[in-house]
């Protein structure tokens, strides 16, 4: 589904991913996990489509097609969703009209019929009890005045209308105390299937006890210096950070 | 947009200036007369002169003359910082004093002169920047200034110096047996680097008028720092119109603090150019009305170059018949982007004849800026009185103690301990005695 | 949410909508301004006496007067003597009901989405429809006469219920008010007159629209509300104009009298054509709006929605004179390409205990210019009153300026003032965000203003809640990107 080969990206003077090699198929979950500053947000950015970053090489092939090529609106249509570290709050616009617009024009590019008022009201009603979520939070401004919890569990929320093939949840657990974890876990894993795959990208293995993945891989100084199953993320735990950053300093 | 006046006086006025005896910086002086007699004074119709009729008091109380007039001053210190180590340098009745100021810092350190004695020792910084940071056009006041200033001052701090000990600058007007008119002039120069914090005071005392126009250039180069701190602390019939230009180069800052307590009426124009990159500006301002004082501050915030960061804080509390005005422009030039500028005015009225006009103004043509303003005229919080008498404090000291707090805030531009504590008895001293 | 997908599905047009213009026969005065020219548009109207001494004298004023400087915007001299002041559609008499006008102008105004037929009845709107100088027809007239209430035109105004017009006109803006109301007060041809009897609530929203259709004609409506002690009225105004390379001129006056306990609720769209790319063509549109609270506890809200005209001066004014009077005042002027505002609001708190609120929202782009002038005075007498003030600017591209020009002035200690302002540029991480969900980014950039005029938008009447979302994302079509 997503193949990422020999990726480096810089923002400004400063390079940041220096050769990402990354796999993923249907159906897994990969854990990206790695010191601060070591490039995971700037990843699921790149991923994502960001500007400010720039591409200085490789390449990154989703579904056959050539990623960086779409532009961020394009990248979602096609089926990538990235969930925020920090949401962004947008005065005056519900997420319900937000959730529509996007929803009808995905749609739209897809060549599916746009969905009337009725319809996706019902969509909506849906998703919001899979993942728990009240409609009055829904009927407020974007993000604005909403707690950390209640942020992130709107993009869990957004990620369900919108039923991606490839999420992307950038730190996630950050902010969230150990209740708002539990519900925003339960509901990215009500929406795993054999179709769809995750790229989970945390600090800490908090977050993976809650949402297992196939895969552990640890990002330093912009590259993958370690790989392995879930059993890594435990080691991680146990032994710290400045295991790996020795190991790396000797090879 | 000055509209002439054809009046008397100020026919009277430039009429003086053929028979006066200038030496110094005479060509900025016949074109600043030219400019007076295009523009006249600003009068009561001059939009940035709405509310504060100093042309017609200079109509109506003044005797043009040219010549100081003689003082009995001959000690200042009733006027010193108690406690400050520093230069004192004294104008009296807009002539400066010699043998009441003292200079203490090495020559090294800084250079301070007359601006007469520098001129006539074709000093180079003074033939060069002389009157480039102030703009005659733009202020009547500053033209007169500029036409016939009879005394000033100039200091240059050196490349990569600090200034150990600040320079108090005491400017006081004689009004007891005769009316004054002072026109006094400043210009700085912070070479690159180099550090320094000037301390102005104005008294004038006496029953007497006294007209003080004052106009400073302060030129603070790349990497320099200036502290600068103005108590304007008048009494009686004192007039004044002080034009301060400060211009940052790239990486400088300026902390400036303006206290206003008395006088009759006092207009301050007060503009910094940010012409550098990644400069710090901090300018707060404090007016303690009471009486029929007027005063009146304008402020302008110039960003021309990118990545700056521009914070203005003026506080009013206007008690009597006291009028403030505030006038605070900010400017963001189309290649300023990411400017960040802010302004506040926030002013506490306390007696029903008391008067306030603020005109918080943003012109913004670059578009990666964050910029904002706020104004407030108000009262003090009555739930947070209520609260304090419920604690058994009385009315008035509650009062007190809720100005105090209110006020207090604008001192943090003051890094210098005893002259922070200095103003802070000022305000103590006047929310004890007239509030 | 229906409004804001509404808006989103009808982005289709991309040119200023209302550019095209009808062959109408018009009867028009020769070019240029002078007593005869007066006379002559009196003389077109059927009118009395009084009305042509009052226009003369205006005249007369005018002439003395000088076109005012101060505005934040700039614009080549006007040459008033080559322009039209008097311009009507031509019809062999005055129509008596809607199948005796003119076919071309129904088209006109069908064309405008404006329906003079029944089918408005559905949507409880009444229109006065004003078509260069002249109104043409008004509806619902008979309906709202059951009640008492005067909706009509206002030289139908002047013939029928003289006693009001010559009580009420000019009352709230002198002729003498300035350079325009005086240019106005002597060449104005038609507008609308409404008359809210004592304690009549308008059942329906009332509306004008306005539309200057030939070349080289100025517009010069005025309006005057009435609105008697404990009424309510909801007024809409709505105006375009067709594309033509040259400047046209819009003078208007519009006066709200508000008696005691009195509500009138006044929204504009105004979408004049701001002229091309380069900035060729478009309306000056100098206005003066003002209404009087002269009862205690009225209250007067000015809503508009600003995205036309190349320059536009305007500042719709409250003077709060009863006590506990309030007035209210709501305003998103958007300008893009070459356009140029300078608009505001003044609230003059004479009346103790008198409040005001001002919510203003600019957004610049292109290489407009944007300004927001503001007075608030609180007078001497006026103790215990309040005002809030919000002023946000928007910044969308590097070439367009925004300004905020507030003058307050407290003259009592038992007043409380609060001013804020704010500008930014439109968030790149809030376009980012939308992008990310799959809305593209001229539609991120539609949301995201909408979102922002929000508080405004809201104020308005549902049916011009839509149009006035759909003309904000028309007006910014291209300005990001």
């Amino acid at each position: 589904m997503l193949s990422i080969t020999n990726l480096q990206a810089k923002i400004g003077d400063k390079q940041i991913l220096n050769g990402i090699n990354l796999e993923v198929k249907p159906g897994e979950v990969h854990a990206i996990m790695g010191p601060n500053g070591s490039g995971k947000s700037t990843l699921a950015s790149v991923l994502a489509g960001r500007e400010e970053y720039e591409i200085t090489g490789g390449e990154v092939t989703y579904n056959g097609k050539d990623l960086l090529e779409f532009s961020p609106e394009d990248r979602a249509r096609e089926g990538v969703f990235l969930a925020f570290q920090y949401p962004v709050e947008i005065p005056g616009v519900s997420t319900i009209n937000f959730m529509k617009t996007a929803v009808n024009q995905i749609r739209k590019y897809r060549g599916q019929e746009t969905l009337d008022a009725v319809s996706f009201l019902g969509l909506m009603k849906e998703k919001m009890k899979l993942v728990e979520i009240d409609q009055s939070l829904l009927n407020r401004s974007l993000n604005e005045g909403f707690s950390g919890g209640e942020k992130k569990r709107n993009e869990i929320f957004q990620m369900a209308m919108l039923e991606p093939k490839l999420s992307i949840l950038d730190e996630t657990d950050s902010g969230l105390d150990i209740d708002a974890l539990k519900i925003v876990s339960s509901g990215v894993n009500k929406l795993r299937n054999s179709n769809n795959a995750t790229i989970v990208v945390t600090h800490y293995q908090r977050l993976l006890e809650y949402i297992v993945p196939d895969f552990v891989h640890v990002l330093y100084k912009g590259k993958i210096v370690k790989s392995g199953g879930k059993e890594l993320a435990l080691e991680l735990e146990a032994k710290g950070y400045d295991w790996i950053k020795d190991e790396v300093a000797v090879a | 947009m000055s509209t002439v006046t054809t009046s008397k006086s100020l026919s009277e006025i430039i009429g003086s200036f053929s028979s006066a005896t200038f030496n110094e910086a005479l060509d900025s002086r016949k074109h600043a007369v030219e400019i007076l007699e295009t523009k006249g004074l600003p009068a009561g119709k001059n939009e940035e002169y709405r509310f504060t009729p100093i042309t017609r008091a200079i109509e109506n109380v003044f005797t043009w003359k040219t010549e100081s007039a003689p003082s009995s001053i001959t000690s200042i210190d009733p006027f010193l910082i108690e406690g400050l180590d520093a230069n004192v340098i004294v104008f009296v009745n807009g002539k400066y004093s010699e043998s009441l100021s003292r200079i203490v810092s090495p020559e090294s350190e800084v250079s301070i002169k007359s601006l007469r004695e520098a001129f006539n020792s074709n000093i180079e910084a003074v033939n060069t920047n002389f009157n480039t940071l102030v703009n005659p056009e733009a202020d009547s006041f500053a033209a007169l200034n500029t036409a016939f200033w009879q005394d000033g001052l100039f200091v240059h701090v050196p490349a990569s110096t600090r200034v150990e000990k600040p320079i108090v600058i005491l400017h006081l007007n004689d009004a007891i047996q005769h009316q004054v008119i002072a026109h006094t002039r400043l210009l700085i120069i912070l070479e690159t680097g180099s550090k320094l914090s000037v301390i102005e005071k104005f008294h004038t005392t006496g029953e007497q008028a006294s007209l003080h126009t004052f106009t400073e250039e302060i030129e603070v180069k790349e990497n320099a720092a200036l502290e600068y701190c103005k108590v304007q602390n008048d009494t009686g019939k004192a007039y004044q119109v002080i034009n301060t230009n400060i211009r940052q180069a790239d990486s400088s800052r300026v902390d400036t603090f303006t206290l206003t307590l008395g006088g009759q009426i006092i207009r301050n124009n007060f503009a910094i150019t940010i012409a550098g990159e990644k400069c710090e500006s901090h300018f707060n301002g404090l007016y303690m009305l009471n009486g029929n004082t007027l005063a009146d501050n304008h402020t302008v915030v110039d960003h021309q170059k990118p990545n700056s960061f521009s914070n203005e804080m003026y506080k009013g509390v206007l008690d009597g018949n006291s009028k403030g005005v505030f006038n605070g422009k900010i400017f963001v030039r189309p290649q300023a982007q990411k400017t960040n500028a802010f302004q506040s005015n926030r002013n506490i009225a306390l007696s029903p004849s008391s008067t306030i006009n603020t005109k918080p103004q943003l012109e913004i043509w670059a578009d990666d800026v964050k910029c904002s303003h706020g104004c407030t005229i108000g009262q003090l919080d009555e739930e947070a009185m209520f609260y304090l008498q419920s604690r058994g404090i009385d009315k008035s000291t509650a009062q007190g103690m809720m100005l105090y707090a209110f006020t207090a805030e604008t001192l943090n531009t003051i890094s210098n301990e005893v002259v922070k504590e200095y103003v802070d008895s000022l305000i103590s001293e006047r929310l004890h005695k007239n509030f | 949410m229906s409004k804001d997908n509404q808006l989103l599905e009808e982005l289709t047009s991309r040119e200023y909508e209302h550019g095209w213009n009808v062959a109408l026969e018009t009867d028009s005065a020769p070019k240029g301004l002078n007593e005869d020219i007066v006379r002559f548009i009196s003389e077109r109207k059927n009118e009395p006496e009084w009305m042509l001494e009052w226009r003369l004298k205006a005249f007369r004023l005018w002439s003395k007067m000088t076109e005012p400087k101060w505005p934040n915007v700039t614009y080549p001299a006007i040459n008033y003597q080559d322009i039209i002041y008097y311009s009507a559609p031509k019809q062999s008499a005055k129509p008596k009901n809607l199948e005796d006008v003119d076919p071309e102008l129904i088209k006109t105004f069908e064309k405008l989405g404006i329906s003079l037929t029944e089918q408005k009845r559905l949507t409880g709107v009444a229109v006065d429809a004003v078509i260069d100088s002249v109104s043409v027809a008004t509806t619902f007239k008979e309906k709202l006469g059951e009640l008492g209430i005067i909706f009509c035109s206002f030289s139908e105004a002047v013939r029928e219920h003289p006693d009001l017009i010559k009580k009420y006109l000019g009352s709230v803006v002198p002729m003498s008010d300035n350079y325009f109301a005086a240019l106005n007060s002597a060449v104005f041809s038609d507008g609308s007159f409404c008359y809210i009897p004592k304690g009549v609530r308008c059942p329906m929203e009332l509306s004008t629209y306005f539309r200057i259709n030939a070349a080289n004609t100025g517009q010069f409506e005025r309006t005057l509300i009435v609105a008697e002690e404990g009424s309510y009225v909801s007024y809409l105004e709505g105006c375009t104009a067709p594309m033509r390379d040259e400047n046209q001129l819009h003078a208007a006056v519009v006066e709200i009298y508000a008696m005691k306990d009195a509500h009138v609720k006044y929204s504009t769209v105004q979408n004049w054509y701001p002229g091309d790319k380069e900035g060729k063509g478009g309306i000056y549109n100098f206005v003066t709006k003002r209404a009087l609270c002269a009862g205690d506890n009225s209250k007067v809200s000015w809503t508009q929605v600003e995205t036309g005209s190349a320059i536009t001066w305007k500042y719709p004014s409250c003077v709060l004179k009863g006590d506990n009077s309030s007035g209210e005042f709501y305003s998103v002027a958007v300008t893009n390409n070459l356009q140029q505002a300078d608009t505001g609001t003044k609230m003059i708190h004479i009346g103790k205990n008198t409040k005001s609120r001002i919510v203003s929202k600019g957004i610049s782009a292109g290489r407009s210019q944007n300004s927001y002038r503001g007075q608030v005075h609180i007078m001497k007498r006026a103790e215990g009153s309040r005002n809030f003030s919000q002023c946000d600017s928007l910044l969308m591209g590097d070439q367009c300026g925004a300004h905020t020009f507030p003058y307050i002035d407290v003259e009592n200690s038992t007043s409380k003032v609060e001013h804020e302002a704010t500008t930014s540029k439109i968030g790149e991480d809030q376009i980012f965000y939308c992008q990310q969900r799959g809305i593209d980014e001229e539609s991120a950039v539609a949301l995201i203003v909408n979102g922002y005029a929000k508080e405004v938008l809201n104020q308005l009447p549902m049916e011009f809640a839509v149009e006035a979302q759909k003309l904000l994302a028309l007006t910014l079509e291209g300005s990001v990107g």
